[in-house]
């Protein structure tokens, strides 16, 4: 069929399902704008880029699918940057259609240009700069392709505003051939045994799971095994979600912020399953001291992971959905009497996370931000989707807020990208229209993309935002607080800004709480209403996050606090 | 801090070299050498690395990485099978009518080519292992080395099994 570049792009992503795409127009990408205009593509317009790619971003977190942007050449294409990073640490699929000056103006330091494949090649999975139009099917197919398969991640299509115009006969591939690359991670089924006959040979095993899990839809899975295995659980922070909060044996999550249960359980175990995750400094502490006693199994889809920051005694390379079916068979299929075995372990598990819960101390009217989540998470049915921005509040949310489900909990771990949380929770409702969505952001983050109230706004995007208001970028002081004598250097955000107000201007309702008794008596006829609302609400400054685990120290060398 | 010869096969499309370079810097690998050239494929490129490394498991993690890009295809340890290594060099030396006769005795010691020769200086060319080059250019320095072109390292693995079979 004949048609442009431009018509082809949006015909190759109706061809690969894509009902959304999160951009901004510019000078570059007018005509891809005006197929969208003529085709009438759905597509959500951001008040800058960087809420576009972490709208894709929460968009894609919340339902599986690659989420997809626009942006035009130069600036608006440098405007995603922070987002492919946020995507690509954390494997989220996303393509993202940049416009490119035209052929001849290419590498003349023209208007808007910039080399938008040299910046993103550390940050994204693939990318391709496209300069004929013929090109153009066979790469938006193998974009999406790579993107979704294998350890999924961003990937950047640069195309050159000349090729939009250029009219070819255009033909989808069915098919992609990449010589350098495979989808399909299929591994050793003795690397499987291998985990039994450790399971066989343990008495303290202990699953620790992370984003993996979700990524390949194996939530079900895990727990089957686990509760096969009758044996404790813990996660990362991107884990959340994969064991439900109430599974029996489930220590919540571990690392600096983590639960006293899960850290000293991971110290104290002597096998450890790890399962799709990739031991971030923030999950493993002093790393050369990380799981002392334990064997070390890893789960893992890329090679390059394993015994990357942990040396694993054993590895089951290998796409989760392969592996954990298999062994959740053989598991069934064996004989032993696993949970029998590990009872005391898992009894003394339970009893630690019975010792010291995530807690806070009441402090006459004010609203404690532990009391604020934990009552909006009693307030949430199990199908709603939380998103946090970074810092504190973050890390709170992942303390009080329970979650049942995998993409059930959205949060910027690896990069901790501030002003992720207000887009990618906009396109987690986008992609989830079914689902509750509620931010919990600080008065830092918030403003990092505070111009997207607008497009919630304008498209009533049903986000329940909800600000831990300190007057401080939160985590930044505590750590002045604890390590540099209090110096709260360039922190406090004692300013004018009125929140209410701020979100009222953009045309989303407004409202402040401030005293304790006003989280029974007026938050959940907030939260109840319909339509994008914002909820600040005063907390103490001089809150921390507790526990801690400080920087370089041992999980078991956490700060509990006064509890 | 061991030396490896890696012969990394990638897909011959713009933007390869970024990707692989782009890589190397982001990782913090210790390269030594890079070179890049056509194959018996047309559709083919191979860049041969030579990287320094503190243990194995380093090694390894240099392969993995550079095993994610796409575009590339196949990436052998040319170190750890039977191989020939080679590199070559150009050298530029500053002779005069007294010591060109002394230069040359060099060159054919080391079997190298003169390749260029003007009032005021020689060029020299020499195709051996990397210690046989740094010989030769330790002894050039004598002379008064003008400028130095070295390929880096690179390496062929012997018998008859091409780096895409291994």
């Amino acid at each position: 069929m004949k048609m442009n570049g431009a018509q082809a792009v949006l015909t190759s992503l109706k061809k690969e399902g894509v009902d959304m795409v999160f951009g901004y127009p510019g000078g570059a990408v007018l005509t891809l704008y005006d197929a969208v205009y003529k085709m009438n593509f759905p597509h959500t317009l951001t008040r800058h880029e960087q809420g576009a790619v972490h709208a894709a971003d929460g968009y894609a977190r919340a339902t599986g699918k690659v989420g997809v942007v626009f942006a035009t050449s130069g600036p608006g294409a440098t405007n995603l940057i922070t987002g492919i990073a946020t995507a690509c640490t954390d494997s989220v699929p996303l393509v993202c259609i940049t416009g490119q000056v035209a052929n001849p103006y290419i590498g003349k330091d023209s208007f808007q240009e910039a080399d938008i494949c040299g910046i993103t090649t550390p940050i994204t999975k693939h990318n391709y700069l496209v300069k004929d139009v013929h090109d153009l099917p066979r790469v938006i197919k193998e974009a999406f392709y790579i993107a979704r398969t294998g350890r999924p991640g961003p990937v950047v299509i640069d195309v050159a505003k000349d090729v939009f115009d250029a009219r070819f006969d255009y033909e989808y591939p069915e098919t992609v051939s990449l010589r350098g690359y495979k989808g399909e991670n299929i591994g050793q089924e003795a690397d499987i045994d291998r985990v039994i006959e450790a399971l066989r040979k343990a008495r303290k095993p202990l699953v620790f799971t992370g984003g993996g899990v979700t990524i390949s839809n194996t939530a079900e899975e895990l727990r089957a095994i686990i509760k096969r295995l009758g044996i404790p659980s813990t996660s990362t922070l991107l884990g959340l979600g994969t064991i439900p909060a109430d599974m029996e044996g489930y220590l919540e999550f571990a690392g600096m912020h983590g639960s006293y249960a899960a850290n000293m359980a991971i110290q104290q175990c002597d096998l450890l399953l790890c399962i799709g995750m990739r031991f971030s400094d923030r999950v493993t502490g002093k790393v050369t001291e990380f799981a002392p006693h334990a064997k070390i199994v890893h789960f893992e889809i890329d090679p390059a992971e394993v015994n990357k920051n942990v040396p694993a005694d054993i590895s089951v390379l290998g796409d989760l959905s392969w592996s954990l079916p298999l062994l959740r068979q053989k598991l069934e299929a064996a004989d032993d009497d696993f949970p029998a075995r590990f009872a005391p372990w898992l009894e003394h598990a339970a009893a630690m996370t019975k010792e010291h819960p995530f807690g806070y101390q009441e402090e006459g009217d004010l609203i404690k931000p532990g009391a604020l989540i934990a009552k909006i998470s009693q307030l949430s049915d199990k199908d709603t989707i939380a998103v946090t921005d970074v810092g504190q509040h973050q890390m709170w949310a992942a303390q009080f807020f329970k979650t049942y489900k995998p993409r059930h909990f959205l949060t910027s771990g690896g990069q901790g990208t501030m002003g992720y949380g207000l887009p990618a929770a906009m396109g987690a409702k986008i992609g989830c229209p079914e689902s509750r969505v509620v931010l919990f952001t600080g008065d830092g983050s918030i403003m990092m993309n505070c111009q997207e109230f607008s497009t919630i706004a304008d498209n009533d995007i049903d986000v329940k935002v909800v600000v831990v208001h300190n007057c401080i970028l939160g985590m930044v002081g505590q750590w002045q607080r604890l390590f540099y004598n209090h110096h709260y250097s360039q922190s406090e955000l004692k300013g004018k800004t009125d929140l209410v107000k701020l979100a009222e201007a953009m045309g989303v309702k407004g409202y402040r709480l401030t005293k304790k008794q006003e989280l029974t008596t007026r938050l959940p006829e907030i939260l109840a209403q319909p339509g994008p609302v914002l909820v600040d609400v005063l907390i103490p400054e001089e809150e921390d996050v507790l526990p801690m685990v400080p920087g370089g120290k041992r999980l078991d060398q956490m700060v509990l606090g006064t509890l | 801090m061991k030396k490896y010869l890696l012969a990394v096969l990638v897909d011959n499309k713009p933007g390869v070299l970024t990707h692989v370079s782009g890589l190397i810097s982001r990782r913090a690998f210790n390269i030594e050498s890079i070179s890049a050239g056509y194959t018996e494929e047309p559709d083919v490129t191979r860049i041969n690395i030579a990287v320094s490394v503190e243990s194995e498991n380093e090694l390894d993690q240099v392969i993995n990485q550079l095993s994610k890009l796409i575009d590339v295809i196949k990436i052998v340890n040319l170190s750890e099978v039977d191989s020939i290594e080679r590199e070559l060099v150009l050298i530029k030396v500053a002779a005069t009518k007294a010591n060109r006769a002394d230069i040359i005795n060099v060159v054919n010691i080391f079997r190298a080519n003169i390749v260029d020769v003007t009032p005021e200086d020689v060029v020299i060319e020499l195709t051996g292992a990397q210690d046989k080059i740094d010989a030769l250019c330790e002894v050039m320095k004598e002379y008064g080395i003008i400028e130095i072109a070295r390929t880096g390292a690179m390496a062929i693995s012997r018998g008859p099994v091409p780096v895409k079979d291994m």
